[in-house]
Formats: C-alpha cells, sequence, structure tokens
C-alpha cells in the first residue's frame, strides 16, 4: 500500500520540474516538452486523488478530467508546433531570446 | 517495506531520473526521448491506480501521437542542437530558487493541509476494463455531455488552425 501523499509529492516534484525547463530552456520545442510534463503531473495528481477518495462515480470522474486535459493537450501542441514551424520559416532560427520583434 | 512501497519508489526514481533527463540534454531529440519514458512511467503509475482505460489512452496519444509529432518537427526543422547564445547570467539561479519556493509551497499546501489520509491500495485483480470503460462512456455521454462537444469543436479549431498556419498562399514565395 503506498500513501496518496507519495504520489501528490511525486506530482509537485514533476511538476517543478517542468516548470523549471520553460524558466531555463531557451529552445522553444522543450519548452513544450516542459509544458506537457506539467500537464502529466497534473494529471497524474488527479487520478491518485480519484483513486483516494472515490467510490466508482466519483473515480470515474477524474479519470474523464484527464481525458479532457489529453485532448485539449494535443490540440494546444498541433497549434503550437505549426507556430514554431511558421516562427522558423520568416526567422530561420527558433532561439526565444531572438524574437524580439516585438518590443515596444 | 512493502513490494507495492518498493515498486512505487523505483517507478518514481525512473520518472524524475527522465524528467531531469529530459530538463538537462543538449540535443532536442534526446529531450524528446527521456520525455516518451516518462510518460511510459506515468502509463504504468495509471495502471496501479486502477485506471487502465486512461494509461492506454496516455500511451497511444502522449507517448505515441504528440511526441511522434515533437519529434517529426525536431526532425523538419534541423534545430536539435541550438547555437549557443549568450543567456542572462542571473536567469539559472533565480530560476532555480522559484523552482524550489514552488515546489515547496504545492509540497506544504497538497500535503501538509489538504491531503486524505488514505493509503491506495493496489488494485486486487486486474481491473476489468471492459467495465471501467462502459462506465466511463456511459458517462461521458451524460453528465459531461457538453465538455465533451466542446472538445470535438476544440480538435476541429485545432485542426483547421495548424493547417492555415502551414498552408501555402498562391503565389507567395518559396
Amino acid at each position: 500500500m503506498v500513501p496518496v501523499n507519495y504520489y501528490i509529492i511525486l506530482s509537485a516534484v514533476l511538476f517543478t520540474i517542468g516548470a523549471l525547463g520553460v524558466l531555463i530552456r531557451r529552445n522553444p520545442l522543450i519548452i513544450f516538452m516542459s509544458v506537457e510534463l506539467m500537464l502529466n503531473a497534473a494529471n497524474l495528481a488527479f487520478v491518485a486523488f480519484a483513486r483516494a477518495n472515490g467510490d466508482s462515480n466519483v473515480a470515474y470522474s477524474g479519470q474523464i478530467f484527464v481525458f479532457f486535459v489529453i485532448a485539449v493537450a494535443a490540440a494546444e501542441v498541433a497549434v503550437g508546433l505549426a507556430l514554431i514551424v511558421q516562427i522558423f520559416k520568416s526567422r530561420h532560427s527558433i532561439n526565444v531570446d531572438e524574437m524580439n520583434s516585438l518590443k515596444g | 517495506m512493502t513490494i507495492d512501497l518498493i515498486l512505487f519508489l523505483i517507478l518514481a526514481l525512473v520518472a524524475v531520473a527522465t524528467a531531469l533527463g529530459m530538463l538537462l540534454s543538449r540535443n532536442a531529440v534526446y529531450s524528446a526521448l527521456f520525455l516518451v519514458l516518462n510518460f511510459a512511467t506515468v502509463a504504468v503509475f495509471y495502471i496501479l491506480l486502477a485506471a487502465p482505460f486512461i494509461a492506454m489512452v496516455q500511451v497511444t496519444v502522449y507517448a505515441g501521437a504528440i511526441m511522434v509529432l515533437f519529434l517529426f518537427v525536431i526532425m523538419l526543422l534541423g534545430t536539435d542542437v541550438l547555437p549557443p547564445g549568450k543567456a542572462l547570467p542571473w536567469q539559472r539561479p533565480l530560476a532555480g530558487v522559484l523552482a524550489f519556493i514552488l515546489a515547496a509551497e504545492a509540497v506544504y499546501l497538497l500535503v501538509a493541509r489538504a491531503a486524505p489520509a488514505e493509503e491506495i491500495f493496489r488494485p486486487e485483480a486486474f481491473v476489468n476494463t471492459m467495465e471501467s470503460l462502459r462506465v466511463m462512456g456511459r458517462m461521458l455521454f451524460n453528465e459531461y455531455l457538453l465538455p465533451f462537444e466542446v472538445t470535438s469543436i476544440l480538435l476541429l479549431v485545432a485542426m483547421i488552425g495548424a493547417i492555415v498556419l502551414t498552408l501555402k498562399e498562391k503565389g507567395e514565395q518559396n
């Protein structure tokens, strides 16, 4: 048996690693992957909580929410990667430090 | 130390190690492959938490579709290793401090204050996948019908958006 707290701590650690990736990396593809990691950590917390305090209906509500999160993540990745491809086409670089043409 | 706890600790170690590998590797392809392994580990956690359907969705949609899309874009752009640029000197230490504060806050709020004290048991037998699928399908089309339909529109919009963004206009150079 594993206390649910352990799952929540693991989820918090994964979320923190994802946030750190968004802060320190300069390749937008890796920033995107870090965002996916954060979504995944949240999903893990959802399923762990659903398993810990639920009879069947509550447990399945948590899983259905995870299902929606995965669908939204798929949509987000499709549009985000299309944007990155467009930016690369127009500027021949995807380093986020060089994306400063909107600077006022 | 029960077998469940040992299993959990090994899997947690793999999950954290692959997440750190994703964060630290120089080559974006390695990052993507580390992330695939991380998603697979989380899928095993879902099975331990009696959510077999979510585990399969995780493997097919995340580890399969989304990461293949990532790898495809990395290959397409050829930007697996960015040339080193000058970073802000205080960026990394500041990010580390902020991340530590975030982790401490999250653990304090979720564990010390709010989390239930229940323990999670391994599913007794293999969870009946068809039964859980049946219940989830019924709930999706009853309580969650509106969010389900909105999700389908969202996916349609994302698909059209991706096509419009990458479409070459008529007469456009290269």
